[in-house]
């Protein structure tokens, strides 16, 4: 019998339809990211500078806008030394998709624009700025804030990072600013002193000095088309582009090693040190983590000072800089980005006038680096921000105690060879563990002070600072370093950098304050501290006497800064993090609790109440096993499987449900089940309606549509299993006695998998019986039997009803229903034709076949005559209950009419009364 | 026989006690899918260490960052390198197996309408089956790398968790701590594993079909997830958290990754197991 199953298809389709969405959602999201076009113009822009504002420059420059029309606000985007306009160009591209003009161009001396690099100068590369402003001003896709003045921003990196804040200070046209790793002093960035010593006695940072000079220098050679150069010969190979003052400068303090107070003085007017009172923009400041050269005491000092202003102030400390790591590039511009949003586009830019305005950006973020994700090897990088930026200092401090005897440590003749921090330029490791990273310092060299293993990790967020006690020399410079020991004892230099201390007059010994290297830095719990002082470092100039230095501590250990208010952005996760799941909670529970759509929607409604017999009235006390009313079920593809089937059972009966394939059988049964949902009518077992999982299934046992085992284990096990899956005690089971119905034998403890299809079938009926159930379905069980089984199956049946109990069956086997059931229930087309007792359906006394080529004529006649019960068509001719009336009269009749009459037999019973039903024409 | 009693349901019955965890547990325990799958992961550790036995010990200082450098340097690392290497289709196989099966499965055999008929109520029949199936899928994902610390630490010793790329390690207890929460991680992404599986389950009469469409779909997932053109897009796809335990095999661990995968996955595994139980709870059962 075929049920109507949902086509696996459907739901292979239904994937397939799903991953096609998919890949088309993909594709359209591949193509709308696609960014718009961005103009660019390249032009060269005509200015005029100098001390005495007459020297006349060419400036090489690419005007980008955005797509559209109308007035923005502009971008002047500067590159770094040793760049040119080409460099920062993806970067101005960007920019101009999120809706700004950006101007790029080479600064005096670099790439195609002509005059010398004056590093930054007032007089000179901040006097172009002015004039590039000026020229924005007169663009006309470029917002105004007044005649002349346009709305306009300024940022670059380094060389272009100072030029914005110098040109913020020089031009008050200039409305917001975004230097990044760039210096506040560039004499005390060059000749630093970590004792708090100015510029003049600092230690001369001669390699990064060096590199940067010669990018200067190196730059000449081809790419000047037009420009003079300044001299011939010698001064032309060791000068480049440099102004010439600025190349004497260079050239006397790198003999010297240290500062020359005119070398002062002229890195202090490129210095916004010079104009510290004057930068009174919103300024977001980006400084380097990992950066030797502008560390982040330099961002600490712009912060200050623009602070003191009252203008907003943003400080974020990204994870690379001047010596490598991670550039964290698309961070950077969209930070560029936020800030030029907030400033630039407001209708209302900042005003001196009212000073306290929210920024949009917390005031200090800070990139942790957490270590390397093993699968890429890349930097794990969290970003953590605080809204207040408490300076180098921290906002709490943390002692750590360092041990260590004095010691004695050599500078070596020549000061070579040199202890190493790390190589300008080349770190690229960030949080203590680069590849290419390299710090070592000298044995005999360097004194050793170290803490005990921490008990916690600790946070340095600023400048560590110790006080140390060194003597030995009239004139000493030493290094003073953090290290980092693992468990391992592997020692490694956060960030590689070191910071050089100048002492003078301590022949006989003075006590200092170092300020440590800036740096936001975890310590490991269980690793140990370690300071190292050193006589010598690769990076810097030291002395080169050979001396030896006495260097011990002078207090108990650091002092480590931290900022407790730096968190992990947004409390670590955004916001969904958490809503997410609440809403798919809540979305489970509409899932869960609401109604379903109209079932069957857009098919015909099932048919109203109840064709067929009206339902008897259950007696109280006594319900009936089993009544069904109104039946109907629709299956999803439109077949209406049963229509309107009403019958009732009584205790004892063994009732048949006969019908050809799809007369609704096994739909029927599957309902009694509970395994669908009727669209109308009602089954009760016991006078408990029927719905899916109702408890009143438990008195019924089935059989229906074959076995269902677990084919991995035996009969016996399938049956315990079973059994203890109903939840029902294990002494109701009966499972000997079913099993022994089951006749299996030795096989029962075999795997289901090897039984025969008339083994399992009896294990079927077995399981049904589990528990002895009030009320038996089975659905052909006879199937699959040999005969003697048969014969055995109909007795336990027969004994089964005997005991009061109720058996449903539908079966083939004409012969056997009718052998076995007291009552019938014939179905076709998921109606019920007839029901009753079997002597009832089958016309109780025996049927006379009348063979007779007019058949209709013959019932006719037979109709009339006198003590006939019933005379139907029949595939031979006629099928007739005489009740009495002997054959021969029959005969008679039928010849006296003139019919004529072929043969005269016996009926076959029930099959004559079921094919009887069955062909009988539809409609009637 | 015995005499038809009155009343309403079969002496004993109680819905709450039908289909106990324990009896859903032993009708799946002898089943060849569960040997087999339980054989694979314990028989995986050892095939890694017999690999690295014959290969010789890796290299840890030829700049490859990554957990395969420092998987020989205990039985912690070597833990933690199996899970790495098993979680991406390994564990979601598995996951995917016992969840899939478990409905599809019975369709198959038929046996699901003599449960339901007995009667199991439908809710009851899938949080058992959904319990027993979430708890050998939590039984698979612990199995393998608990083998591992047994196998690494026979192999290579019982030292503290070496985390690559850097010098640092955590003392065993701690790296004990950080398994753990790798562990606990790991179970919670394969909630979404388990939602799709559970869902195709109760559609299908094939249990093939439920198992390899919920792989299928997670291998969908991941192929995606390598477009980076989608951009944030991506943190929608449940296969892209299924790394995110990395963060806690760092010197410092970071929540942010694995909270936002927690968050993603549970969403995959509520809304698809609410979608299970509505269709399971409504259809008419015709296998």
């Amino acid at each position: 019998m075929s049920l109507r199953r949902r086509p696996r298809g459907r739901i292979l389709a239904a994937l397939a339809a799903g991953v096609v969405v998919v890949v088309a959602l993909v594709a359209v999201i591949v193509v709308v990211r696609q960014p718009g076009p961005v103009t660019a113009r390249t032009l060269r822009i005509a200015v005029v500078d100098g001390p005495g504002h007459d020297q006349h420059v060419s400036l090489d420059a690419t005007f980008f806008t955005p797509p559209g029309g109308g007035r923005v606000p502009a971008i002047l985007l500067a590159h770094g030394f040793g760049e040119t306009k080409d460099a920062v160009r993806a970067e101005a591209e960007q920019l101009a998709r999120a809706g700004f003009a950006v101007l790029t161009w080479s600064a005096r001396g670099f790439g195609r624009s002509t005059g010398q690099v004056a590093l930054d100068s007032p007089d000179y590369e901040v006097k172009d700025v002015g004039q590039l402003v000026s020229w924005l001003a007169r663009q006309p896709r470029v917002m105004l804030d007044g005649p002349g003045d346009p709305r306009v921003g300024i940022t670059g990196a380094s060389y272009g990072g100072a030029v914005a804040l110098l040109a913020a200070a020089y031009d008050h046209r200039i409305d917001a600013i975004v230097p990044q790793t760039t210096w506040y002093n560039l004499a005390s960035a060059l000749f630093p002193d970590a004792a708090g010593g100015s510029a003049a006695g600092g230690v001369f940072k001669k390699q990064w000095a060096g590199l940067l000079f010669t990018q200067g220098a190196a730059q000449a050679d081809g790419s000047q088309p037009t420009g003079k150069l300044p001299a011939s010969g010698v001064s032309a190979a060791l000068c480049g582009r440099f102004l010439p003052a600025l190349c004497a400068m260079y050239q006397q303090v790198a003999t010297l090693g240290r500062a020359t107070p005119q070398a002062i003085s002229l890195l202090g007017r490129s210095s916004p040190s010079s104009v510290a009172s004057r930068i009174d923009v919103p300024t977001l400041l980006i400084q380097g983590e990992d950066d030797s050269l502008f560390g982040l005491d330099q961002a600490n000092a712009n912060d200050q000072a623009i602070r003191r202003n009252g203008a907003p102030v943003g400080l974020v400390w990204f994870a690379g800089g001047h010596d490598g790591g991670n550039q964290e590039t698309g961070r950077i511009t969209q930070l560029t980005t936020d800030w030029f949003d907030r400033w630039l586009k407001s209708p209302h830019p900042w005003s001196r006038a009212e000073p306290s305005v929210p920024t949009g950006q917390p005031a200090f973020a800070v990139t942790r680096n957490l270590g390397y994700d093993p699968s890429s090897g890349n930097q794990v990088l969290e970003i953590a921000t605080a809204p207040g930026y408490p300076g180098l200092a921290g906002s709490k401090r943390t002692a750590v105690r360092l041990r260590g005897p004095g010691q004695t440590i050599v500078n070596p003749p020549g000061g070579a060879p040199p202890s190493m921090s790390g190589l300008p330029g080349l770190s690229a490791g960030g949080a203590g563990t680069g590849n290419l990273g390299v710090a070592l310092p000298m044995p005999g060299e360097s004194a050793a002070f170290t803490s005990a293993p921490l008990a916690a990790p600790l946070q340095q967020t600023g400048s560590a600072t110790v006080r140390v006690r060194v003597s030995g020399a009239t004139d000493m410079t030493v290094f003073a370093e953090v290290y980092d020991v693992d468990q391992a004892g592997n020692a490694t230099l956060p960030f590689q950098l070191a910071a050089p201390v100048r002492v003078t007059g301590a022949a006989a010994g003075r006590t200092v304050t170092v300020t440590l290297p800036a740096m936001d830095y975890q310590f490991a719990a269980g690793h140990r501290v370690r300071l190292v002082v050193t006589s010598t470092d690769f990076g810097y100039a030291t002395s080169p006497a050979a001396a030896a230095y006495r260097v011990a501590l002078a207090g108990p250990g650091l002092s480590v800064p931290s900022d407790p208010a730096l968190r992990i952005t947004g409390g670590g996760v955004p916001w969904w993090t958490w809503a997410a799941p609440i809403a798919a909670l809540a979305a489970a529970a509409v899932i869960l609790l609401a109604r379903p759509r109209t079932r069957r929607a857009g098919l015909p409604s099932p048919p109203g109440p109840v064709a067929g017999p009206p339902p008897t009235p259950v007696p109280a006390g006594a319900p009936v096993p089993l009544e069904i009313t109104g039946l109907t079920k629709r299956y999803r593809d439109g077949q209406l499987a049963v229509d309107g089937l009403s019958l009732h059972v009584e205790r004892g009966q063994i009732l048949g449900l006969l019908g050809p394939n799809g007369a609704g059988k096994t739909t029927t049964l599957r309902a009694l089940m509970g395994l669908l949902y009727p669209d109308a009518g009602t089954i009760t077992i016991f006078g408990q309606q029927v719905r899916p999982g109702a408890p009143a299934l438990s008195r019924l046992g089935s059989f229906v549509e074959g076995p269902g085992f677990l084919p991995h284990l035996s009969g016996r096990a399938n049956l315990d299993l079973y059994w203890r899956a109903t939840g029902r005690p294990a002494a109701g089971s009966h499972l000997d006695e079913v099993l022994r119905i089951a006749g299996l034998g030795s096989a029962v403890d075999r795997r289901v998998r090897s039984y025969s299809r008339g083994m399992s079938q009896r294990l079927a009926i077995a399981q049904a019986m589990l528990g002895l159930p009030d009320l038996l379905v089975l659905d052909e069980p006879m199937n699959g039997l040999d005969p003697p089984q048969i014969r055995e199956m109909r007795d336990v049946l027969l004994g089964y009803a005997a005991a009061g109990r109720t058996v449903i069956l539908s079966s083939h086997l004409l012969g056997e229903v009718e052998q076995t059931c007291t009552h019938l229930v014939v179905m076709n087309h998921g109606r019920g034709l007839a029901a009753g007792p079997v002597t009832e359906i089958t016309g109780g006394g025996a049927a006379l076949v009348v063979g007779t080529s007019q058949a209709q004529r013959a019932v006719s006649v037979l109709r009339d005559l006198d003590g006939i019960e019933a005379a139907e068509p029949h595939p031979d001719g006629v099928v007739v209950h005489p009740n009495g009336v002997a054959p021969s009269a029959v005969v008679a009749a039928l010849v006296g009419a003139g019919i004529p009459v072929d043969r005269v037999g016996p009926g076959r019973g029930l099959e004559d009364a079921f094919l009887a039903l069955i062909g009988a024409p539809e409609g009637e | 026989m015995m005499a038809v009693t009155a009343q309403e349901n079969a002496p004993g019955y109680r819905a709450h006690r039908t289909l106990s965890f324990r009896v859903e547990f032993v009708r799946q325990l002898r089943r060849w899918r569960t040997i087999v799958a339980f054989v694979v992961l314990l028989a995986l550790p050892w095939i890694l260490v017999a690999a690295f036995k014959i290969s010789g010990p890796v290299s840890a200082d030829n700049g490859t960052p990554g957990l395969v450098t420092v998987a020989t340097q205990g039985g912690l690392n070597f833990a933690a390198f199996s899970l790495f290497v098993s979680a991406g289709f390994l564990l979601v196989v598995v996951v995917a197996l016992f969840c899939g099966d478990t409905v599809a499965s019975e369709a198959s055999w038929s046996s699901l309408r003599y449960l339901l008929a007995a009667p199991v109520p439908r809710a009851r029949l899938l949080r058992q089956k959904l319990a027993v199936a979430l708890a050998y899928s939590t039984i698979g994902v612990v199995t393998l790398p608990v083998m591992s610390l047994v196998a690494g630490t026979a192999a290579f010793g019982w030292h503290p968790l070496r985390l690559p790329g850097t010098g640092v390690q955590l003392p065993a207890g701690q790296a004990v701590a950080r398994m753990l929460i790798v562990l606990g991680y790991v179970l919670v992404t394969e909630v979404a594993v388990a939602g799709i599986a559970f869902l195709l389950s109760v559609s299908t009469d094939s249990p093939l079909g439920a198992v390899g469409g919920a792989v299928g779909l997670m291998i969908l997932s991941a192929i995606l997830d390598q477009v980076t053109a989608l951009g944030s897009w991506r943190q929608v796809l449940p296969s892209h958290w299924q790394f995110a335990w990395l963060d806690a095999v760092q010197a410092q661990i970071s929540w942010g990754g694995m909270l936002e995968g927690a968050s993603v996955c549970a969403c995959y595994g509520i809304v698809l197991l609410a979608v299970a139980f509505r269709r399971f709870q409504r259809k008419d059962i015709v296998s």
